[in-house]
């Protein structure tokens, strides 16, 4: 919601675009490898994720601009990586706000303040951020620059139906309805999937008790981008608040409403008003400001039971709605739409067997669920549901105005990304590793001479391997081979031997790695990495 | 601990339990729950008598 007297778009800092709906109509039923539905974030990262293998998709979006008001806001460290890989993340870094710390209150003294992982073998700073419309702007740049991408605004996918060896998609735009054929669909529309209905799924899970007000300001408040949370706070005795720094003076408020507190009530614009003033109060601002946006929510933690229905993957809060204050739900659909762009494309290029696509849902979600965990924890703490629940909770924020050990029940442990366990295309590890990143988790980052060991990855596969002579030895097409000097700082960082090696993937997740590696186990790998040899 | 030990400790906990205002008893008594685990050092002993004290409630 905006504020009386202020259109639905009407921003402070943002000028929202306004798209046509196609004007070539002549080429609208041209059949296209992959249907895109919905050009939200996760929506234009697989199509540029596809793009980047040489693989054209048409991509729909029922709307004429962007989505509305600020949501997502912290973006995390894997997400730039992934951005960095699709050529996009200038201007995410122009303009984001990288941190790495957080502060927790109670009843206004700080009880914590935690710092995520970070250094100088980091190329990333673990969380950024920047308003939602941002970040779908400077996709949407890289789209409109991008020949393989056929966006389509103001076109609402009306139906998805199976044909044998793709899929039919009905579409309607103001200038007329239309059907076209491809061999894949990405339902990327959004938590209210018109696709999923179409498709008769269903979300799953749990829905919890707290109600938050989200809002957004904007004022010259002097203080860092440090993640603020307020227990108990003077001006809503019993209540949570998170305060967040954005890009162009915007500040991200929520506060909880109390229980019985009526919602509609609670939205109206003088009541808005007033709360963020007695937040404001609190935060010790008593500068000039101004509201720009605001909605009410509750967390969820909903999930199909599997993400792809025969032609159709699912990617994004189409398969599933996280809570937002684990900040994972355009993390995790980004993630989804790296993960499915690579394996689609090398199976529509004929250089992986179908199976390939079979590890889409349970590498995801499985990634889902590992929030869901995090998340209810993190919620039960910020919004106890029971008494037991709120009689804990007090007492650690009690004691932890003496303790520091009982206040770091309030650390968020936001974001690290999801080692896929249950993968059929990941390897067993060696067992002569010690703890280390094994199979499934991503390629931790370290420094390589000037710049850093991600840097170093190859388009496809990459082996990294302190094992000059297993490069010549390995002569397949989307294999990139890195050599490492062993006792190097990248060596050790992945504790490589003489004769070790990594096998990466193109989502930089390890496929495989190996103390003594052979040039038939890194083969036998890339087959079970890339599904199977193609039929 | 003695005997001795174990009824200086109750004695402590039921005058403190008085000094506390009623409608804080549950606050306090839980905060000394997580304060003696944490000394314990044993989240699995800990847990055990967790359970152990939620029996026999209602005899
Ligand atoms: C208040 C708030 C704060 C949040 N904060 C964070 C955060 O800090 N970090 C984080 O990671 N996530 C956060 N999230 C979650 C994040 O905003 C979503 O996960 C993200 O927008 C999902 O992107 P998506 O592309 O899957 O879906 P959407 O962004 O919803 O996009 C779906 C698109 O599909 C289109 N569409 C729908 N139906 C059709 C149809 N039939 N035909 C054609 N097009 C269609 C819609 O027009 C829309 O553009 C937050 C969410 C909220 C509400």
């Amino acid at each position: 919601m905006r504020p009386a007297g202020r259109a639905e778009t009407e921003s402070l800092y943002f000028r929202y675009p306004h798209f046509d709906p196609p004007a070539d109509r002549a080429s609208l039923t041209v059949h296209r490898p992959v249907a895109i539905v919905g050009a939200g974030p996760v929506g234009m990262v697989a199509a540029l994720g596809l793009a980047r293998e040489g693989i054209r998709s048409v991509l729909f979006d029922a709307k004429a601009t962007f989505n509305d008001g600020s949501r997502a806001i912290c973006v995390a460290r894997q997400s730039y990586r992934i951005l960095d890989r699709l050529g996009v993340l200038a201007p995410f870094l122009g303009k984001s706000l990288g941190w790495t710390t957080g502060r927790s209150f109670y009843r206004g003294r700080q009880i914590l303040e935690f710092h995520m992982p970070d250094g100088p073998d980091e190329k990333y700073r673990p969380m950024y951020n920047l308003e939602q419309q941002y970040i779908e702007q400077f996709l949407w740049d890289a789209i409109a620059r991008e020949p393989l991408i056929d966006a389509r605004w103001q076109s609402a996918v009306t139906a998805v139906a199976d044909t044998g060896d793709g899929v039919r998609v009905s579409v309607r735009d103001p200038l007329g309805a239309y059907d076209l054929t491809a061999d894949w669909c990405l339902a990327a529309d959004g938590a209210r999937s018109a696709v999923r209905t179409m498709r008769g799924k269903r979300l799953k899970g749990e829905n919890y008790e707290g109600r938050y007000v989200i809002a957004d300001l904007k004022m010259a408040h002097d203080y860092p981008t440090i993640r603020r949370a307020l227990f108990d706070p003077d001006c809503r005795r019993g209540g949570t608040i998170l305060v967040h720094k954005q890009p162009d003076d915007i500040w991200r408020i929520d506060y909880q409403l109390r229980d019985g507190e009526d919602e509609a009530e609670a939205i109206r614009e003088e009541n808005v008003r007033a709360s963020v003033a007695a937040v404001l109060q609190e935060l010790g601002y008593d500068g000039a400001w101004d509201l720009e946006w605001w909605s009410i929510y509750s967390a969820n933690t909903l999930a199909l039971d599997d993400y792809r229905d025969g032609r159709v993957f699912f990617i994004g809060d189409s398969a599933h709605i996280v809570p937002i204050f684990g900040v994972r739900g355009l993390n995790n659909g980004i993630a989804d739409a790296d993960n499915i762009a690579w394996k689609l494309a090398r199976v529509l290029k004929g250089a992986a067997g179908a199976a390939l696509l079979d590890s889409y849902s349970p590498e995801r979600r499985g990634a889902t669920l590992d929030v869901f965990a995090n998340a209810s924890k993190s919620a039960r703490f910020m919004t106890p549901p029971t008494a037991g629940w709120q009689l804990m909770r007090d007492a650690a924020l009690n004691l932890s105005l003496r303790h520091a050990w009982a206040g770091e029940l309030a650390n968020p442990r936001q974001m690290t990304p999801y080692t896929y366990v249950d993968s059929p295309i990941v390897a067993p590890d060696d067992p002569t590793f010690g703890a280390g990143a094994a199979p499934g988790a991503v390629l931790p980052e370290a420094r390589v001479g000037d710049g850093f060991l991600s840097d170093r990855l190859g388009p496809g596969f990459t082996l990294i391997t302190t094992d000059a002579g297993l490069a010549g030895a390995l002569d397949r097409p989307d294999l990139t081979v890195v050599a490492l000097a062993p006792e190097t700082d990248a060596a050790r960082t992945l504790e490589m031997g003489p004769n070790s090696a990594y096998l990466v993937r193109p989502d930089t997740h390890i496929a495989a790695r190996w103390r003594v590696a052979t040039a038939a186990a890194v083969r036998d790998a890339l087959d079970l990495a890339a599904g199977g040899v193609p039929e | 601990m003695t005997p001795a030990d174990v009824e200086t400790v109750y004695e402590t906990l039921a005058l403190q339990l008085d000094a506390v205002d009623a409608e804080k008893r549950e606050l306090f008594l839980a905060k000394l729950a997580l304060l003696l685990a944490h000394d314990v050092g044993d989240a699995a002993q800990a847990c055990r008598r967790i359970h152990e004290a939620a029996e026999d409630l209602d005899v």
